[in-house]
């Protein structure tokens, strides 16, 4: 009953952190139709600058930070800070990505996604050229320590709180997508790309704003992860076949989609970490595979990949 | 043509020569060089000649190497395990056909990614078979004919035949009927079709015969490092071998193994003066997608010729301007 | 007499829009059939159904009497029945000679073969030669297809097609996109086919397949409006209804 309550405890907190993850990749794969492999460079990418401004790591940026004096900022502060600041840090790589690299291979998917694979190669490296290669833990700030007891177990707040941020992300999400303009083109674009560039909306321009901002997200989750997952050279290839995972089950271009699939994702995993650890991976690709070949929009995608 | 006769005619002699004149270390690298040229050139298939980009191929060169490894070191003899490896690639294989040739393009490309994942984690996780992280170890090399391959020069030499054996195969495949039907598929399936082509079953048999030879390279390393570990079915490994396909030029047969030379030489011999090689991969490799996405050997031979015309417009230039008094 | 090609009742939808509506048609051998209509009355997707390409939601297709409506399209080739496309679609990386060997290649159980050389076939080769020579195409058999013309590729596509040996010829706007000359030429070359292959043409340029056609289909939103001889439909009322919406 408690290995229950801590496994599912736990996976909601990781399907927080993997709906962050998702959320920007499920919003490039839907609109741009390609599965963005640097995705979870940006990711790993975000963390560590977010080490870095905290002044925690053993790079230069780190000193830079320290000595401007971000250890004097009361240390709430200083994390959001962070946060914010790696996503508009990988906000700003992604939209250069993006019109330097992507735009000029437009309507060449496939080359678009070898693209982002050599990308994940380069990112992959500089990291370990800045930040070296021991894994860097990130501890909460003063608000999100303590814990809070549920039944017998006691919970770490940090754990419970990626949820509450996840779902804060997805309301804000929501409402771009649903109120803005911005949010319509994007929606427009995802339902049909052809119709929305001849309704007059500037397509590439939005790429690069979506593309950006799938960066941004991706970066957050990165230093929200940092206080989970220890930040170090191979977080890249772990996270992203899981953001992968999720925006299939749960449809491309669709968040709502993104969010039962992180959850769901979740769950399987610690479920079946506990059950089957021999076939943990198994279990988590297999339905991936199945939903690619029996029902390829996901639960809630509008078209196929 | 000539120059290309030319280059392979060099390249053969100094694979020749190469165990009396280096030591065991370029030996070694050497032998890697080709073992992964064959990696490729099967990847190179589906690639190059059928249109189909893969990065899963990993798995099936894991799951020969592990196949092999796992039952030599449960006693069985070389050749057994090595049969047992060929049979297993080709059910993987066509495993992975029937999966992924439901798609093409990018849902091709995930399919295929999806596959290899889970054969990772199998091997990554089912420590029972697969010893983990621990990978398991191969005590000895295969003896064909009761020739040891203990030493680097005769590991080599028995590479090269192997490598020579796939490239007498790729070449007689890419001649023939069935690989100008593949590559017919490649650029207009839906004229195939019409012209009377089952287009899926030429994919089908194409994907066998790739990941026979990607499976063969997959036993050739089991025996070259003589241990297997899941670091061999990673998304990454796949993703190398993807890269050193496209690199070298998809869709000819010198692409591939300029390619696996270009990545194996700047792994093992660079390192020591590039430190971060990976960081020079991805670049080389986003390059070649975005400026010469035919490949470094079409790309290059393209350079030559442009060059060479640009020599020889030049020679001949100042006697036109002069004439035109 | 069995006709060459049958539609009886064809249907086909996409979602709500009605692209072919109960289409019945009925093509004697030897014929020379032309279908015309304006733009968007699914003339191609009607080709597209014939071949195989899209599967009907209702009605049957029977080639010289044989119910092909299940058959995948692949087989419809090798019972005789070969098209050309409104848009070009060769092989860009080949000779003008390859592509229409592998037009020849599609009916031969040498496709199979992964052991022999394919330039060695030497009555593919010749059959191809032959069949580019039947369109006036002899000298370029080796350039490569980049290098060639807009009008000299609409003539390989034709090529392709009659290598094949068809007994029903599809033509999907054979005409399009050729200067005065070109047209002139492909005429004299339709002109040329035997009657023992059915020709059925989907054509814009009135002038030229008019005079090819023996018969004439005009369709408009899906539908058969109009069928008869060159004279019957010129006069049709029907016929000026659908061209000059009076």
């Amino acid at each position: 009953m408690n290995q229950g309550l801590l496994l599912a405890v736990n996976s909601i907190a990781m399907g927080g952190l993997l709906f962050l993850l998702a959320s920007g990749f499920s919003l490039v794969f839907g609109l741009m139709r390609i599965p963005n492999l640097t995705h979870g460079s940006f990711f790993m990418l975000g963390g560590y600058l977010g080490i870095s401004v905290l002044g925690k790591g053993p790079d230069t940026l780190s000193q830079v930070s320290l000595w401007l004096g971000v250890g004097g900022l009361p240390p709430d502060l200083a994390f959001w800070l962070a946060a914010l600041l790696a996503a508009a840090a990988l906000a700003v790589v992604g939209g250069a990505i993006e019109r330097l690299l992507l735009r000029r291979l437009a309507g060449q998917e496939l080359a678009q996604v070898l693209v982002t694979l050599g990308l994940s190669f380069i990112i992959a490296d500089l990291c370990l050229m800045t930040w070296q290669g021991d894994p860097i833990p990130l501890s909460p700030p003063p608000t999100l320590r303590g814990s809070l007891p549920i039944g017998h177990v006691v919970f770490p707040i940090y754990r419970l709180a990626t949820v509450l941020i996840a779902v804060a992300v997805a309301v804000a999400l929501w409402l771009v997508l649903d109120r803005t303009r911005l949010g319509a083109m994007i929606r427009a674009g995802v339902d049909d790309p052809v119709m929305a560039r001849v309704s007059g909306i500037r397509v590439s321009r939005l790429f690069t704003l979506v593309f950006a901002l799938g960066a941004g997200l991706a970066g957050f989750a990165g230093v929200i992860g940092a206080l989970i997952l220890s930040v170090e050279p191979g977080l890249d290839t772990d996270m992203l076949p899981l953001a992968l995972i999720v925006v299939i089950l749960g449809g491309t271009g669709s968040l709502p989609g993104a969010f039962v699939g992180s959850f769901v994702v979740a769950f399987l995993e610690n479920f079946g970490q506990a059950w089957r650890p021999e076939f943990a991976y198994f279990m988590l690709f297999l339905p991936m595979l199945l939903v690619l070949l029996l029902r390829p929009q996901g639960l809630f995608g509008r078209h196929a990949p | 043509m000539s120059l290309r006769l030319l280059a392979w005619s060099a390249l053969a002699l100094l694979g020749a020569v190469l165990p009396w004149i280096a030591s065991d270390y370029y030996i070694d690298v050497a032998s890697q060089v080709l073992i992964y040229a064959i990696f490729a050139l099967g990847l190179n298939v589906l690639v190059g000649y059928a249109g189909l980009v893969s990065l899963g191929h990993a798995g099936i060169f894991g799951v020969a190497a592990y196949a092999a490894a796992w039952l030599v070191a449960a006693g069985f003899g070389h050749l057994p395990a090595a049969l047992a490896a060929l049979v297993a690639i080709v059910l993987v294989s066509a495993l992975y056909a029937l999966l992924s040739l439901r798609a093409t393009g990018i849902g091709f490309l995930m399919i295929t990614l999806a596959i290899g994942q889970i054969l990772w984690g199998l091997a990554y996780r089912w420590i029972d078979v697969t010893g983990g992280d621990n990978g398991i170890s191969v005590p000895s090399r295969p003896a064909p004919f009761g020739l040891s391959l203990m030493s680097a020069p005769s590991f080599y030499g028995f590479t090269v035949l192997v490598f020579l054996l796939a490239v007498l195969s790729m070449s007689g495949f890419v001649r023939s009927p069935f690989g100008a039907s593949l590559k017919g598929t490649r650029d207009q399936p839906r004229r195939m079709t019409a012209l009377g082509y089952n287009v899926w079953c030429i994919r089908f048999a194409a994907f066998l015969f790739s990941g026979f030879w990607s499976g063969v390279a997959g036993l050739l390393f089991c025996y070259d490092e003589q241990f297997v570990s899941p670091g061999m079915l990673t998304l990454g490994s796949s993703a190398e071998v993807l890269l050193m396909v496209i690199a070298g030029g998809s869709g000819t047969l010198a692409g591939p193994v300029v390619g696996a030379a270009l990545v194996v030489i700047m792994k093992n011999v660079a390192s020591a003066y590039i430190v971060r090689w990976n960081l020079v991969l991805g670049i080389i490799f986003v390059a070649i997608v975005m400026f010469m996405p035919e490949g470094l050997v079409p790309g290059s031979a393209r350079l030559a010729r442009w060059a060479y015309a640009e020599w020889q417009r030049r020679r001949r230039a100042p006697a036109a301007l002069g004439s035109e008094r | 007499m069995t006709p060459a090609l049958e539609l009886r009742r064809l249907a086909k939808s996409f979602g709500g829009l009605r692209v072919t509506a109960e289409v019945d048609l009925a093509v004697a051998p030897g014929e020379r059939r032309l279908i015309i209509g304006p733009n968007g009355a699914g003339k191609t997707t009607l080709f597209n159904l014939i071949t195989g390409e899209l599967r009907p939601d209702a009605g049957s297709i029977l080639l010289f009497g044989a119910p092909v409506t299940r058959l995948p399209s692949r087989r419809r080739a090798h019972l005789g029945l070969a098209r050309t496309y409104q848009i070009i679609t060769l092989f860009p990386r080949e000779t003008l000679l390859r592509n229409v060997v592998l037009a020849l290649l599609g009916l031969s159980p040498l496709r199979w073969n992964p052991f022999l050389r394919l330039d060695r076939q030497q009555r593919l080769f010749a059959a191809a030669r032959a069949a580019l020579a039947q369109v006036g195409l002899a000298d370029l058999g080796d350039r490569p297809l980049a290098q060639t013309s807009y009008g000299e590729r609409r003539r390989v596509e034709i090529a392709m097609a009659l290598a094949q040996r068809p007994k029903l010829l599809l033509l999907d706007e054979p005409f399009a996109g050729l200067s005065l000359d070109e047209r002139r030429d492909v005429q004299k070359l339709l002109q040329s086919i035997p009657r023992e292959v059915t020709l059925v043409m989907i054509e814009h340029d009135m002038d030229v397949a008019l005079n090819l056609a023996d018969r004439i289909t005009l369709m408009h939103f899906g539908e058969v409006i109009v069928e008869g001889t060159r004279a019957e439909v010129v006069a049709h009322p029907k016929s000026r209804e659908v061209y000059l919406g009076v």
